[in-house]
């Protein structure tokens, strides 16, 4: 009754996030008194297992088949599947990507259990875990429990656990082969792509002024330009701005945007959910100016102004001109 | 083609949110309620695949009765009718009850095509679509930014991290989640809304799907999240805060 990490990997390297879903497993893995166990799942992985073995754990599984060489709903979810039937692990964890939220709900559903998507944090009580979630775009957190006998599956956010907490040791490698029939799985993917090269470069940034939902409509963007020009930042966006055609998808920040740590964030109009704070949290000073002193955006921020953006930033335009002159 | 489109009422975005006495979910009463917004682009995908292919849109949707008032938008929109599965306390559906109600509300109308929004605005557990898909054993993909049927196949593109995408086909019927951003999203006309009012929407309770409620997961307390940081807060006129603003930038985060 262990807890199985299941980790990613994409270019024969294990994707960062792995490692904080190794660390988890890890520590809830000691909380309840079990071992760790560790999977990946490809073609030709040998070598991402060798360098788990390096790693505390009881036992890795390189989870093998030539139809699993391209990530497919189909392949992972029936190889992850034979897996979990051999080991009857108690807990399943797995990192929050794009990859686990396309597969791992439907592997849960095999088994008659809901996935604990996107957790934040978890610790044991009474010898069973507690999840943590973000419910209303991180308005509001919320315990969650498990009903009844494992298998349960959850899913780490991005930053919830660190890397660096993995635990060093030796784990012994064992192959499985989950015998799939390449011809049950339905998806035919073909090789990633990206649109074009990116004009925009906000990684390159020191300071960011990014709009959000806030500024209402499209022509209004232009005062919060003006105060990325006044500051000499780069000016960028959330989603949402983006989604509407406000500004191109280049300028987009958060997780299906560009990831960005400048010397100072500046978030206009954007409350702060989650796709949009894992792509800046990492800035090492966050201001930021919002009507709803409850946003989750002040969470994060340094530095913070509740109120009309549109008086806000007429007035801090004029005060930084004033302090450069 | 037919297609299926499942959308949710959610209390509003904009929304100040209460905890209710019971300490595991909000206070309802005195909320206002819109469509959940990445199931307003999957009914945005599905008319526009109807434009272009011919047949019919139906709304599917599961939520207590004021849910009909987000139907009748669907509707208004150009949906040609909706199935509503009427259930008041959908709280005592974990996700994988409601997709059951979903997915039995769907099995009869065969659907060649099953759209839904990739994550709801609310519980944001990101999985219906691919538990209704699972249930139905139907193919599916997520976080879809393009939809491309050809004949009995359809091929999408798929976002995934870091500015990287994927095309993927799949032979239909099959189930999709989509991503907000696909399309740009219609206003219901005054036709629309007018022709609404006599479009059917089917109702159909939980019992008669055969669906009992069960949770496997269950919300313990629901409650303000901890701060990771404190934040100064500038109080005062936009004037006096601009100002303290620009002195902290200027002499501490010296970025000015």
């Amino acid at each position: 009754m262990s807890v199985l990490a299941i980790l990613e990997h994409q270019s024969g390297k294990l994707h960062r996030m792995s490692w904080e879903t190794l660390a988890a497993a890890q520590e809830l893995a000691a909380a309840l008194g079990t071992d760790v166990e560790v999977a990946l799942a490809g073609s030709g992985i040998g070598g991402l297992a060798a360098e788990l073995a390096g790693k505390h754990a009881a036992r890795v599984w390189a989870v093998e088949d030539a139809a699993l060489e391209n990530y497919t709903a189909d392949g992972y979810t029936a190889a992850i599947e034979a897996l979990i039937r051999k080991t009857t692990p108690a807990l399943v964890l797995f990192p929050h990507t794009y990859q686990t939220r396309d597969f791992a709900p439907k592997l849960a559903t095999r088994f008659e259990r809901v996935l604990i998507s996107d957790v934040i944090a978890a610790r044991v009580e009474g010898g069973t875990p507690v999840f943590v979630r973000q419910l209303f775009q991180g308005k509001l957190n919320a315990d969650v429990r498990t009903e009844g006998a494992g298998p349960h599956f959850a899913s780490l956010q991005a930053g919830a656990w660190r890397a660096e907490a993995v635990v060093a040791g030796a784990a012994p490698v064992e192959t499985f082969a989950p015998g799939l029939d390449a011809g049950k799985i339905r998806q035919k993917p073909e090789p990633p792509f990206r649109e074009s090269s990116r004009a925009v470069d906000l990684t390159a940034a020191d300071i960011i002024v990014s709009v959000g939902r806030g500024i209402g409509e499209k022509e209004k963007i232009a005062v919060v330009e003006e105060l990325a020009r006044a500051l000499g930042g780069e000016l960028a966006a959330s989603r949402p701005i983006c989604d509407a055609g406000w500004l191109p998808m280049e300028r987009q920040v958060g997780s299906s945007g560009q990831t960005v740590s400048p010397k100072m964030y500046m978030a206009v109009g954007i409350s702060g959910a989650i796709q949009h704070l894992v792509g800046m949290k990492g800035s090492k000073t966050i201001v930021a100016i919002n009507k709803d002193a409850n946003a989750p955006i002040f969470e994060v921020a340094d530095y913070g102004i509740v109120g009309d953006l549109f008086e806000v930033v007429p007035a801090l335009i004029a005060e930084i001109k004033k302090a450069k002159s | 083609m037919k297609i299926l489109v499942a959308i949710k009422q959610v209390p509003l975005r904009d929304s100040t949110l209460r905890i209710d006495a019971s300490g595991r979910w909000i206070e309802e009463r005195d909320l206002s309620f819109e469509i959940n917004e990445p199931d307003a682009y999957a009914l945005e995908e599905a008319l526009q695949l109807k434009e272009k292919h011919g047949g019919e849109v139906v709304a599917l949707c599961a939520g207590p009765a004021r849910a009909q008032q987000t139907i009748r938008e669907a509707l208004a929109k150009g949906a040609d009718r909706a199935v509503h599965v009427e259930e008041e306390n959908l709280g005592a559906f974990d996700s994988l009850g409601v997709a059951r109600l979903l997915a039995e509300a769907a099995r009869g109308e065969n659907p060649d095509l099953i759209l839904t929004g990739l994550q709801s605005d609310d519980l944001g557990y990101g999985q219906t679509g691919v538990i209704v898909a699972e249930l139905l054993g139907l193919p599916h993909s997520t976080i879809i930014m393009q939809a491309e049927v050809n004949g009995a196949a359809i091929r999408v593109k798929r976002e995934l991290e870091d500015g990287w995408f994927q095309h993927i086909a799949m032979p239909l019927p099959a189930v999709l989640t989509i991503q907000s951003g696909i399309n740009k999203l219609r206003y219901a006309t005054l036709m629309g809304i007018k022709k609404a009012k006599t479009k059917e929407i089917k109702r159909v309770t939980a019992a008669e799907l055969g669906v009992a409620a069960a949770s496997k997961v269950r919300i313990e307390k629901l409650y303000a999240p901890h701060k990771a940081k404190q934040a100064q807060i500038f109080e005062g006129d936009a004037k006096t805060a601009a100002a303290a603003l620009v002195e902290k930038l200027k002499f501490e985060v010296r970025v000015i």
